[in-house]
């Protein structure tokens, strides 16, 4: 029986992943995928805890998980549309090339 | 009916009154102009007719002898109390300021007529009538020295009326502060009395300084000696006494009305009241020092008042004189005797410079209708022939001279003899070859004013004119200013003062009876009335003799020389220079000029030296030196301030804040994982931090 | 069983990940984070949550891949060589700090004393959540009703041509 810290370590390299991703990619696709690995790496957590802590009764940690991917699916959505956006703006879709917000 | 309430209502109206003339004639003067004098004199009548109701209520037997007081301030355990003194002496006293005052006041309406500052004149004659009812009605010396230094303010402004003219503006600061002599004194003795006995008030030194049952200053005579001689000296600056005379003369520049009022009758008789009012507590040592002064004063004005040429001035040397005389009575223990002689001569020193004034007046208008502006109408070698003129100043003039020479009839005749009498009773006492140093110069005196007098009369109306011309332009003044000529004429007589007594021989009479009263001022004077009280028997007779033959005297030797010109009044003067007399006399005994080399010429020396330390060398070298450093240090801290400070430091601070900036705005890369990357390792850091401890 | 077949979900939910950020190839990476999320919907299963790994996989793997895959389709060519994903210089930097994070975040995990009680038996989630939602969380499902409106109206306007 896989314990609660082997979630929690498997939900730790997920977030590390997606932060590296997010911090080291240019395509503004592959930075939402990190986003994605880090919401992954959270309701792998939310749900590990509402297991191991025995809350059975309403779930909380499961409907808690529900939202989050409900709010992943709408972020998704909005931030592909900025993308394409970015993308008919700038005719490119790497981040580190629309630096307009600088001094 | 007087009762106690309505007679302080009576006083306060009587002492305010004049100050309500005063703030409007100064304040509101222009509402009516000229026209508004006649509320000044208006006012003044109130204020006669107040005091007259008040004399009259003693004659129907009241007794009025009580102070009603209030509480002025309290300082800790000090405290200090403002009052009236109700007595004979001060009622009769206000109804003499009154008489003067408001006939002053009359005088002055045709004698100012067109006058530049008219209305402050009234508004100051106003201050001055409410300083002398203070000086009058004050209980205490503290609130008397308040009103003292007042009648002193009044006087200066009275004398400096016309200031243009140099010499009316020096002759003011020359009384006021000839008098702030003698007032440092007063205050000095007013201080010492209440360091021993803790009272201002003249009952509370009366009750307690008592020579019999030996209180407060037993044991110290020498001290109270000097206490009284200290409050003396301000009666020496007041009443112009030897050796602080020199401003009386001098203060004739001012308005005759003013001479009059001020000069003759009321404020320099000031300081005789005050004398009189000390009187009780004033030791033999003292009243010695009184008389004496009194008595120099007398011989030394009347002599000096023989060559005066102006008609004012020889006034005022028999102003002086005539002080001298009442002062030495007081000294002689006389009181009463000074006290008559102060009233009546205030009658007819009033009467003799209002008369001075209606000549003046007459021979300035006469002047300048010939076109002359440069002749002195108050020479009296510009005068003669003036009697027929002027029928009232002349007989009114020569009432006061008869009056002032103590002829009988008059009211002159009675106070003076009772002032010779006191001091024949005075030697009679005391068998020492200096006690009848003072009749001598009692009777000298009165031989000399006789003379000087009868001078001024046979100069000024008698003889041939000095000019034709002006003379036929002379005429009489009119019926304001010759009222009040008659009616002091009438007061001279010796019938007002002795009524219902009828003979002018004796100084019987309501007067003598009303100041009877100050026997009941116990203390020192209890002890010398007694033997005086004999004296004056003893020397009743002699003294009308003696008086009689003095008087007569210069009369007939005014007459040998002024009016029938047996003796040549010039190659007498001759003779008399060729020793040295007349010079010294003509030059008042150079008290002036002795003054200046004594006093003044040290003093502007010693304000010179002084002078130039405070400025040659305190301000200009040691002040300014440091307004140099102070230069010098700004100058440095202004380098270092700029060039080090500001352009360094301050600076400084900016660049490297500027070079940070430029740094540090290379982390504002625009690229938004940057900031994550920043953000994240912060975080780490407080995840590091909040473990490790 | 059940340990090995965590075990292999473990691994290839790892594996992927290191794919998904690795790859050069978009197309691939996106390919990659489907099998994570697979991954993941099976140990949602470990961990008796049925409904959560039901919705994983409609959700992420039938939505949330499909839309990103258009993403990339839309914004990139095929065969493009831009196609090709570069990395930012600075990624030792961030491969630092990310290092850093994970030991920290590892140790964390390790050295917490975490609860260890009765794990409670329990077949079947769907009723109790949606008893859950329609009761004690409802105005959260109201509010999330509201959220994916606004975001597929926003989604919408973002999206649409600038001269439409």
């Amino acid at each position: 029986m896989a314990s609660l810290e082997s979630y929690l370590f498997i939900s730790l390299i997920l977030f590390c992943l997606g932060l590296y991703a997010v911090m080291t990619r240019r395509n503004g696709v592959a930075v939402l995928m990190g986003i994605e690995l880090i919401l992954n790496a959270a309701n792998l957590n939310l749900v590990a805890f509402n297991r191991f802590g025995g809350l059975a009764e309403h779930l909380p940690g499961q409907v808690f998980a529900l939202f989050v991917i409900v709010m992943a699916a709408s972020e998704a959505a909005v931030a592909l549309a900025i993308i394409i956006n970015l993308y008919k703006t700038f005719a490119t879709v790497n981040v580190d090339e629309a630096h307009e917000m600088k001094w | 009916m007087v009762t106690v309430h309505t007679l302080t209502l009576y006083g306060l109206i009587i002492l305010f009154l004049p100050l309500v003339s005063f703030v409007y004639q100064i304040f509101f003067g222009r509402v009516l102009g000229p026209r508004g004098a006649w509320l000044s004199v208006g006012a003044l009548a109130v204020t006669l007719v107040l005091s007259l109701t008040m004399l009259v209520s003693l004659f129907m037997g009241h007794e009025i002898a009580f102070t009603p007081e209030v509480l002025w301030f309290t300082v800790g355990d000090f405290s200090l109390t403002l009052g009236f003194q109700f007595d004979n002496i001060s009622v009769v006293m206000l109804v003499v300021v009154a008489i003067i005052s408001s006939l002053a006041h009359l005088y002055s309406i045709e004698y100012m007529r067109g006058d530049v500052r008219y209305t402050r004149y009234f508004g100051y004659l106003g201050l001055f009538t409410f300083s002398m009812n203070g000086i009058v009605l004050a209980h205490s010396l503290i609130m008397m020295y308040v009103f003292w230094e007042l009648v002193g303010l009044s006087s200066y402004l009275l004398i400096g009326h016309w200031f243009e003219k140099d010499s009316a503006a020096d002759a003011g600061k020359k009384a006021f502060l000839t008098n702030r002599v003698g007032d440092i004194g007063m205050f000095i003795g007013i201080m010492l009395l209440w360091t021993v006995t803790g009272s201002f008030t003249f009952q509370g030194l009366y009750e307690l300084i008592d020579v019999e049952s030996g209180n407060m200053f037993a044991g110290q005579m020498g001290l109270l000696t000097i206490a009284g001689v200290l409050v003396f000296l301000g009666a020496i600056g007041k009443s112009a006494q030897f050796p602080l005379h020199i401003w009386l003369p001098d203060a004739m520049e001012g308005p005759t009305p003013v001479s009059a009022l001020i000069h003759a009758a009321t404020m320099v008789a000031a300081g005789v009241y005050l004398t009189v009012r000390m009187f009780p507590i004033l030791t033999p040592d003292a009243l010695l020092v009184v008389g004496t002064i009194g008595a120099i004063t007398a011989v030394l004005g009347a002599l000096i008042a023989i060559t005066q040429n102006d008609i004012k001035r020889v006034l005022a040397y028999s102003t002086v004189s005539q002080l001298g005389y009442m002062i030495m009575a007081v000294g002689m223990g006389a009181q009463q005797a000074a006290f008559f002689h102060l009233s009546t001569h205030a009658m007819f020193k009033g009467l003799l410079f209002l008369c001075s004034g209606s000549v003046i007046h007459a021979l300035h208008h006469a002047l300048v209708h010939e076109g002359d502006h440069s002749t002195d109408h108050q020479d009296m070698r510009n005068m003669g022939g003036l009697r027929s003129k002027m029928p009232i100043t002349y007989i009114t003039m020569l009432i006061g001279a008869l009056t002032i020479s103590g002829v009988p009839l008059f009211s002159g005749f009675l106070s003076k003899d009772a002032i010779l009498a006191g001091t024949l009773a005075f030697a009679h006492e005391h068998h020492v070859w200096w006690a009848n140093l003072f009749p001598i110069a009692g009777f000298g005196a009165a031989a000399i004013t006789a003379f000087y007098m009868f001078r001024l009369i046979f100069m000024t109306f008698h003889g041939k004119p000095a000019n034709a011309k002006v003379n036929a332009h002379v005429h009489e003044s009119p019926a304001v200013m010759t009222i009040p000529l008659m009616t002091l004429a009438v007061l001279s007589f010796a019938l007002f003062f002795t009524l219902p007594g009828l003979n002018p021989m004796s100084a019987e009479g309501w007067f003598a009876h009303l100041i009877h009263q100050m026997e009941n001022l116990t203390g020192y004077a209890a002890l010398s009335w007694e033997h005086l009280e004999h004296g004056f028997h003893e020397a009743h007779h002699l003294t009308v003799q003696l008086s009689f033959a003095v008087a007569g005297t210069g009369i007939m030797l005014a007459i040998v020389f002024y009016l029938l010109g047996w003796l040549s009044p010039a190659a007498w003067a001759e003779r008399l220079k060729k020793a040295g007399l007349y010079q010294a006399s003509f030059h008042k005994f150079y008290f002036d000029e002795i003054y200046d080399k004594v006093l003044y010429q040290p003093f502007l020396w010693l304000t010179d030296k002084i002078a130039w330390l405070d400025w040659d060398w305190w301000d200009q070298r040691f002040i300014d030196s440091w307004g140099r450093n102070t230069v010098k240090a700004g100058n440095a801290s202004g380098w270092v301030d700029y060039f080090w400070l500001d352009q360094i430091v301050i600076d400084g601070i900016g660049r490297i804040i500027r070079w940070m900036g430029a740094v540090g705005r290379k982390m504002q890369t625009g690229r938004i994982q940057n900031y994550l990357m920043w953000a994240l390792a912060g975080g780490l850091i407080i995840l590091v931090l909040a473990n490790s401890f | 069983m059940g340990d090995i077949t965590f075990s292999v979900l473990a691994v290839l939910v790892i594996v992927t990940a290191f794919w998904v950020v690795t790859s050069r190839n978009l197309v691939h990476a996106a390919v990659a984070l489907m099998g994570t999320l697979f991954g993941v919907a099976g140990l949602y299963v470990f961990l008796y949550a049925d409904f959560m790994a039901a919705v994983q996989i409609i959700i992420y793997v039938g939505g949330i891949t499909v839309l990103i895959i258009f993403g990339v389709m839309l914004t990139q060519r095929i065969g493009d060589k831009m196609l090709v994903q570069t990395t930012m210089p600075n990624r030792a930097f961030a491969a630092i700090v990310v290092a850093a994070l994970f030991v920290a975040l590892a140790s964390l995990i390790f050295k917490t004393p975490w609860h260890r009680g009765d794990l409670p038996e329990m077949d079947g989630t769907v009723s109790i959540i949606g008893n859950a939602l329609l009761t004690r969380y409802l105005l959260h499902f109201e509010v999330a009703g509201v959220l994916l409106l606004l975001a597929l109206l926003g989604a919408a306007y973002l999206a649409r041509r600038a001269h439409g």
